[in-house]
């Protein structure tokens, strides 16, 4: 590795070639005190260069000429890496979050993937932020009935959260909780759920973004928010696409922004085991000489979630597509939003398409 | 918050200099730049950035309520629960309330169907005191197309209201509280914005009217990408306002014919032969609402007044809360009222569709029902 890609400011970098250390080895053998006469810099600094200099030195592979089993050990020292029999195991213990909707459930492989972050996007009106809400109620679903038991983060940035839905949404749930355990226990006890709905909106932590710095602002201090709550399995941002639609001249920033977000969404899905849920817009994309509807935010920002749904009208039904997904078969699935929340549809045409 | 300095903020002296040596004054411009490119700008270390963005973005993003507690504080604080009644049984039932406050809510139709007589409706109501469903506070009112008529304002306050309205000094106030903004160009329409903004919450100012949007942006010469720039800021700018003052702001939109250009599907959609995934919608009615998809996105609730077969109708074609309804509804002297409470539940996009058959009759008959 060379100088050109230590973590190191760019004076210290020009610095260091100037005195003629171009590789890693040249450092290996020099003392803090030489290197800080050398250099012209200070001895706590020149400690710190050496520093980072042996840390990015020890996660190199040794020479090329190893046998099989020896590169199989040197996996543990790149900081970080898996085999992939290891993660085997991690993937199959996977949790899911539920839709509430069997079809959509099905064609998710089970519901929404934790340590993963999934784009949900739509026209106006085909139900996102119902499907938001929906997901972070579902999330607190205790474990006896198949659910995590976790909290959740709802993060909003056009006021499109309404507190009265989400009462109905996590009264139905807890209703149907209660049916299920009724249908469930043979004897027939009448045992009754002890959660009310207003647990479940205490454990939706709430926060309302109103500019693009704000979202950037509170990604990053998330990370010290959910090292705190470490109760929290999903964040739901409605809608990740407002505040960058807006104000933004300057298109190659924007990218650039979105891409920083992402990443250290997808940082914080695997760290904490939680689900990421962005919900995205709709704009217009000439293609082929017509106009086709796309999720917004750029062809950049298609690339960067791990998972992409699309939500659509289709004649008087609602379908979920699965654009993109790792795992996941192309297919679409029927569901409706309904007094209770999301559902299967109860048309008797749905089927579930494979593409 | 965006806009908070960065000296106000608790950083180390060393790395405070630096930022403002290199004229990065705002926590906007720290957070804009990404960790390596502030490391760039500033010649520090990659450690240094990472702790003094966290300490920024600490302080920039704003503080958690739990659901529970936003439930109860509107229901404490705000006039039914964050909910303005419209006087109209059925949609109030729907809107679990009324018109919600602090968002967007959009009155969409074609030209002729009841949008201002609405509007002019919710303006007075909003004026009266409390205990007759009002909102005891003044009302903006910004008349686009000079539509707004005060003669017909006090009609129906005179109708809907006589114990109130037969009183002169009672009609005058009420009347009083509504004030009319006539902006001749988009330019003035943004200035008024501003400085509605500033003084909203001192002159107790319960709720916004503006009428119509489509008016405003489609009188101005840009075309294409400045246009969709400059109705972002001004979405942007209504929404944030309508948000921090928790007042309901209701928008008029006209309506545009359908043409080629307008996407409807997605490129995984297979095109069918002729017609078979077509949705009846595209073939009855070639009505579409003005503005654009960003703007569909952005109003929270979108209230659709139609014509269909010689009756009209008021449909919640998008709200979090309602169902897809359609009301029937005419227009009196004592202004809209609905035909019926119970709605009618509309499947698919359907409830999306303006239709406007049978129109025209309508427009003469009401003529003269009001004069």
């Amino acid at each position: 590795m060379e100088i050109w890609r230590l973590p190191i400011s760019a004076s210290q970098r020009g610095k260091l070639i100037s005195a003629g250390y171009t590789s890693l080895s040249s450092l290996s053998s020099i003392s803090s005190s030489d290197l800080a006469r050398e250099l012209n810099v200070s001895e706590s600094e020149a400690m710190n260069i050496l520093k980072v200099a042996s840390h990015s030195r020890g996660s190199e592979t040794s020479n090329a000429s190893c046998s099989i089993v020896e590169v199989l050990d040197t996996f543990q020292w790149w900081a970080g890496a898996q085999s992939a029999w290891d993660m085997l195991h991690d993937e199959e213990s996977l949790m899911h979050i539920t839709t509430s909707s069997a079809d959509l459930d099905n064609i998710l492989g089970g519901g929404i993937h934790c340590k993963e972050v999934t784009e949900i996007g739509g026209v106006p009106g085909i139900g996102k932020t119902q499907l938001g809400i929906q997901i972070a109620v579902n999330v607190q679903i205790p474990n006896d009935f198949g659910g995590l038991g976790g909290n959740s983060i709802y993060i909003d940035t056009e006021g499109s959260f309404m507190v009265e839905r989400a009462f109905q949404i996590a009264e139905a749930c807890i209703e149907d909780m209660s049916e299920y355990n009724r249908f469930l226990r043979k004897d027939f006890q009448e045992c009754k759920i002890k959660m009310q709905p207003q647990d479940i909106l205490e454990n939706i932590f709430y926060f309302r973004i109103c500019s693009y710095t704000e979202q950037i602002a509170l990604i990053n201090y998330l990370d010290k928010f959910l090292s705190e709550n470490k109760d929290v399995k999903v964040i739901v941002v409605d809608s990740v696409t407002f505040h960058f639609r807006q104000d933004f001249d300057d298109m190659a920033l924007r990218t650039r922004v979105l891409s920083g977000m992402a990443l250290k969404l997808m940082n914080l899905a695997k760290r904490f085991s939680l689900a990421v849920v962005l919900l995205n817009q709709v704009t217009t994309k000439h293609t082929e000489a017509s106009f086709q509807l796309a999720l917004a935010l750029g062809d950049s920002w298609s690339h960067t979630c791990t998972n992409r749904i699309v939500l659509y009208w289709n004649g008087n039904e609602r379908y979920a597509y699965i654009d993109k997904s790792p795992s996941l078969r192309s297919a679409s699935a029927a569901y409706s939003v309904t007094a209770r929340g999301i559902r299967n549809s109860s048309s008797s045409c749905k089927r579930i398409k494979m593409m | 918050m965006a806009n908070k300095l960065i000296s106000e903020i608790p950083l180390p002296k060393s790395i405070a200099n630096v930022f403002s040596a290199r004229n990065v004054s705002t926590a906007k411009d720290a957070l804009s730049l990404t960790e390596f490119e502030l490391m760039e700008l500033l010649d520090v270390g990659l450690t240094e950035v990472r702790s003094a963005l966290s300490q920024i973005s600490e302080i920039v993003a704003p503080p958690y309520q739990t659901a529970l507690s936003l439930m109860e504080q509107r229901f404490q604080n705000e006039h039914l629960g964050g909910h303005f009644p419209t006087g109209l049984k059925g949609l109030d039932a729907a809107l679990c309330g009324g018109i919600p406050f602090g968002v967007l809510t959009e009155l969409v139709g074609p030209a002729g169907i009841g949008k201002t007589q609405f509007c002019l409706k919710l303006s007075l109501l909003a004026s009266l005191p409390t205990n007759y469903g009002g909102l005891d506070g003044r009302v903006i009112y910004i008349d686009v197309e000079s539509k707004f008529s005060s003669r017909r304002l006090l009609e129906i306050g005179l109708r809907s209201f006589p114990e109130i309205f037969q009183m002169k000094e009672m009609a005058q106030e009420m009347a009083g509280r509504i004030l009319v903004l006539r902006p001749t160009s988009l330019a003035e329409f943004t200035q008024s914005l501003e400085q509605i903004k500033v003084s909203l919450l001192q002159n107790q100012v319960k709720m916004l009217v503006i009428d119509s949007m489509a008016a405003l942006v489609s009188g101005e010469h840009e075309q294409g990408a400045r246009r969709q720039q400059t109705l972002s800021w001004h979405i942007s700018f209504i929404k944030s306002l309508a948000e921090f003052s928790r007042i309901p702001v209701v928008v008029t939109n006209q309506v545009r014919s359908r043409n080629h250009d307008d996407a409807s599907r997605y490129c995984f959609q297979v095109q069918s032969r002729d017609g078979a995934i077509e949705t009846p919608m595209q073939y009855d009615s070639h009505l579409v609402a003005a503005l654009g998809i960003q703007w569909a996105h952005a109003v929270t609730t979108r209230l659709v007044l139609e014509a269909k077969s010689g009756e009209r109708f008021i449909k919640v074609a998008k709200s979090p809360i309602s169902p897809p309804l359609a009301f029937p509804f005419h227009i009196t002297s004592s202004g809209i009222s609905l035909l019926s409470d119970d709605g009618k539940e509309v499947m698919g996009p359907e409830i999306n569709a303006i239709h406007y058959q049978g129109h025209n009759e309508i427009i003469n008959f009401g003529m003269e029902g009001l004069h």
